[in-house]
């Protein structure tokens, strides 16, 4: 029974050690908070198409706070978040703020625009690939939210539905 | 006394141990919480059949715990379903039936979601043409699905699955 139980609490712990080596990168904190500024990393430059067909790139935002996030339309989660990016998009704007949003949908434009249209998404949404979700630290997870703070290094990351409240302190503490 | 003492100690290891294990493996399924699922399909029978009958295969299937998948008729379009197909082989398939979902509310959505949990059965009713090739081949098909969390959903998944198939 004990060398069994101490199997089980090394492969526990393996499991567990494991798990945090090959599947949780290292900027994921399993927290959200902001990250003081020496500690932040540069996030990865990425060129992504939006609906109209323009490239989009990260750098194309450099000097402003931005909520990057990585969503689906068959992502019921992702779907409680989006109303509170609308409103984040809506009231700060005007002060240096922009919402992305990178769709993962497989069915790509027809899949997201009738979505976005229902949601009355007012920000800008480009169309993710595996690459840059690879670049990202590996999506596996919607939603996956980024908070960029103004010299483009990621100050927060929040995997899976977050509170409300935890987006807006890392935007105004950004902004 | 010294016996008496070895025994404490040896019930206090114990009881350590049992702490630590639980704890790993508490911490370890918090942290493969955010790591997508992986649907298992269970042994895959052998196919016996003969020319011009009908053949009922079942296929299972099953998820982690605290995980489910949509069914194979999701309650919200954008909703990606649970869908067998079969891609190749002698057989002709001529029905699918899912297994009945359960229509369970989740905190991110306002109506329940009609899913999948655990361990389930897809059933696949056959027919074998009167001029399938006889002797061992094999019947290819793929099993899609999408599984999420209580809080987050991960990208759906194709699984191939092929049957071994033996017609006489």
């Amino acid at each position: 029974m004990k060398s069994f139980l101490r199997t089980l609490a090394v492969v526990g712990v393996a499991g567990l050690l494991g798990m945090v080596a090959c599947t949780v990168p290292e900027e994921l904190p399993s927290k959200p908070v902001v990250k003081s500024t020496s500690t932040r990393k540069t996030a990865p430059e990425f060129s992504l198409k939006d609906s109209t067909g323009k490239v989009v790139h990260l750098a194309d935002y450099k000097g402003k706070v931005v909520l990057l996030d990585f969503w689906a339309t068959w992502c019921g989660p992702c779907k409680i978040e989006i109303p509170w990016f609308t409103e984040f998009e809506r009231k700060y704007k005007v002060r240096g703020f922009e919402v992305l949003g990178v769709s993962m949908d497989e069915d790509g434009w027809k899949a997201i625009q009738p979505f976005a249209a229902q949601a009355a998404i007012n920000y800008r949404i480009i169309l993710g690939d595996d690459k840059t979700g690879d670049q990202y630290g590996g999506i596996e997870a919607l939603p996956t939210t980024f908070v960029i703070d103004r010299e483009g290094k990621i100050a927060s990351v929040h995997v899976g539905l977050s509170g409300r409240k935890e987006f807006q302190d890392a935007i105004e503490s950004l902004l | 006394m010294l016996a008496s003492r070895a025994g404490k100690s040896s019930r206090m290891q114990l009881k350590a141990s049992y702490k630590f294990a639980a704890a790993a493996l508490a911490v370890a399924a918090l942290m493969s919480a955010q790591m997508a699922p992986t649907l298992a399909i269970g042994p895959v029978p052998t196919v016996k059949a003969h020319k011009g009958e009908v053949t009922v295969v079942s296929l299972r299937a099953v998820l982690p715990p605290g995980f489910h998948a949509n069914s194979n008729t999701p309650t919200d379009a954008y909703l990606i379903p649970l869908t067998l197909k079969w891609t190749g082989g002698p057989l002709q398939s001529d029905a699918i039936t899912y297994p009945k979902p359960a229509l369970e509310k989740y905190s991110f959505s306002d109506k329940p979601l009609s899913v999948v949990t655990g361990e389930f059965t897809i059933t696949t009713k056959f027919k074998i043409p009167a001029d399938a090739p006889s002797g061992p081949s094999a019947q290819n098909g793929t099993l899609k699905y999408q599984a999420c969390n209580d809080r987050m959903c991960f990208a759906p998944k194709t699984l191939p699955v092929t049957l071994t198939v033996n017609i006489e």
